[in-house]
């Protein structure tokens, strides 16, 4: 039998993705600790968090399977409405049900418009699908502008409190370590896909679209798995986000948000996962921190679009890129031969 | 029966066309060689074949199936393999996920989320790799290999899908004499279980690893026979002589 050759290309260290991953995790878990009799604080990372999730659909997308999708906040957008609405018209908020519907809608939302805009005969290019999400996300933002059961402009307020059982999620320690815990199991679930098999085929996908369909694969079926799986992901995000914020809008769901999902994962490091949480946690972090000055938060969207072409121009591998290696970033696939 | 059966292709890109009616026919095990003058349609031939263009006419038999209007994917799970011209090997990956990535190819994507058959697949990623001497490289990036290495590798992930036809697009360009020699012994074993369709300008190396020739000249079929025949042909000597 061939055995695997050991040559010193497997003996190089892989040092900095675990390491950031649980650092991460660390500070995540003790947070609240650090920020008791911060409560504005820890809203503040319950938010990152949540805009954390939508960052990793997106990534999912483009990071990954070589998606540009312009479109994420539609997903997220419309999975918060959903829940704002069943909270405001059945007075039903409970976390077991809502959250894994609005999965269900990013998901279904997501998969219709893979059906149109990646299912084709032939693979779409890139700029047709960025097209397609971008066009969808304004036509929803404009359509729930303009309708008066949604609370158009003014979107949806006082979305009733999330709920489990009796209990209901406020703002504050429980609610984040509910999303750090979402986002964690979401964080383990991509993870374990982009490593396995499948995960092979989205990296060659991402180099080679047309090599792939050479070797026999319908790249087409395995980008729609990705979009749709990034979708449910959005989905989640948004619900939480109408939940925490006890509000939603017109904003959600359109080219906005969904630009800011691509600056977030731009900014982290695209193709790697933890990298568009760092990401969101950077660009939240000194937006909040930054908009004390009212010059500063007139001109901070000008400062955000410099700095990410600064990134983009000299560091596309994002913040992660200072210290991860391409090898490291790529990684392997499924489980080794023993 | 032919394995390939390929009859009046046309295609033309915009006023231009390149190819005329061409055709040929392949059997099972036979090692065919397509050769011309620079610009005849060899190329392009093989990518009708392929499926990485449609042709504006004709038809393509494969193994008994009509694969005229079925896309690459669809090629490939038939039994075709191709070897583009200028080299596709991803760079980013190991040379051995390289060779993964070919042999799973046909199972589902559902399987492949679980991850079951990667240890059942080693030995099937390593036979190729044994065979075009890729096995001490088999941990580094593909993007690292000489271009040579890269060629074998390309080739490597073609025969890794177990084709029924190796298609390959010069397979020994931009290689060293010794490169070249090493491919030719390295593609003969594959003679008992796969047959090969390959463009190459080196007359050498087709003359000797192939059983039988097409010649296309402006996109059409000037001559085809053996070797020895096409050797002797006063047609194929003129184009040559007046072309090249």
């Amino acid at each position: 039998m061939a055995t695997r050759p050991s040559s010193a290309a497997t003996a190089r260290p892989r040092l900095w993705l675990p390491l950031i991953e649980k650092v991460a995790l660390a500070v995540a878990v003790f947070l609240p600790l650090v920020l008791r009799g911060e409560p504005q604080l820890v809203t503040l990372a319950t938010n990152i968090l949540i805009l954390a999730l939508l960052a990793v659909s997106f990534d999912l997308c483009w990071g990954y399977s070589g998606i540009m999708s312009f479109g994420q906040a539609l997903f997220f957008g419309v999975a918060s409405y959903a829940v704002a609405l069943i909270g405001r018209d059945l007075d039903f908020s409970q976390l077991a049900a809502t959250l894994p519907l609005a999965m269900a809608i990013g998901l279904a939302l997501s998969l219709l418009f893979a059906f149109f805009l990646l299912l084709g005969r032939r693979t779409p290019t890139v700029i047709f699908v960025a097209l397609g999400t971008l066009t969808g996300a304004y036509a929803a933002e404009r359509l729930v502008s303009g309708w008066q059961y949604v609370g158009a402009g003014n979107g949806l307020s006082s979305v009733k409190l999330m709920q489990f059982g009796s209990y209901e999620f406020v703002e504050g320690a429980d609610f984040y370590f509910l999303v750090l815990a979402l986002l964690l199991l979401v964080y383990l679930g991509c993870r374990a896909l982009v490593r396995s098999q499948f995960g092979l085929v989205l990296a060659g996908m991402r180099q080679n679209e047309e090599r792939l369909a050479f070797l026999g694969y319908r790249v087409q079926i395995y980008k729609a798995t990705a979009f749709a799986i990034a979708g449910a992901i959005a989905g989640l995000s948004g619900a939480l986000y109408a939940y925490h914020q006890g509000f939603t809008g017109p904003g959600n769901l359109g080219p906005g948000l969904s630009t800011t999902a691509v600056l977030y994962c731009l900014f982290g490091g695209t193709g790697t996962l933890i990298g568009p949480i760092l990401g969101t946690v950077a660009i939240e972090s000194i937006s909040y921190f930054l908009s004390g000055s009212q010059t500063v938060k007139q001109y901070w969207p000008v400062l955000l679009g410099v700095l990410l072409l600064l990134v983009v121009a000299f560091r596309p591998t994002g913040l992660l890129g200072l210290l991860v290696s391409t090898r490291e970033r790529i990684g392997s696939f499924g489980r080794r031969a023993p | 029966m032919a394995l390939l059966e390929v009859q009046g292709i046309q295609k033309s890109f915009g006023a231009l066309k390149a190819l005329d009616g061409a055709g040929l026919r392949i059997t099972e095990g036979s090692f065919h060689g397509l050769i011309g003058p620079n610009g005849s349609g060899k190329s392009t031939l093989l990518k009708a074949i392929a499926g990485a263009h449609f042709a504006d006419a004709g038809t393509v038999v494969f193994n008994g199936q009509d694969l005229t209007r079925a896309l690459p994917y669809e090629r490939s799970r038939a039994g075709m393999s191709l070897k583009f011209q200028i080299t596709a090997v991803l760079p980013e990956l190991s040379v051995y996920d390289n060779v993964l990535l070919a042999t799973q190819a046909h199972q589902s994507p559902f399987s492949l989320a679980r991850s079951r058959s990667r240890a059942q697949l080693h030995d099937r990623v390593m036979e190729p790799l044994e065979s075009f001497r890729l096995v001490g490289r088999a941990d580094d990036l593909a993007g690292e290999l000489s271009h040579g290495e890269q060629q074998w590798l390309e080739i490597a992930m073609a025969l890794a899908l177990r084709p029924k036809l190796l298609m390959l697009d010069e397979p020994t360009g931009g290689m060293s004499p010794e490169e070249r020699r090493v491919t030719g012994e390295l593609l003969r074993p594959i003679k008992s279980w796969c047959a090969l369709l390959i463009v190459e300008h080196d007359l050498d190396f087709i003359r000797d690893l192939c059983d039988r020739l097409t010649v296309l000249d402006h996109g059409q079929v000037l001559d085809e026979g053996t070797v020895e025949e096409i050797q002797r042909s006063d047609k194929v000597k003129k184009v040559y002589t007046t072309r090249e």
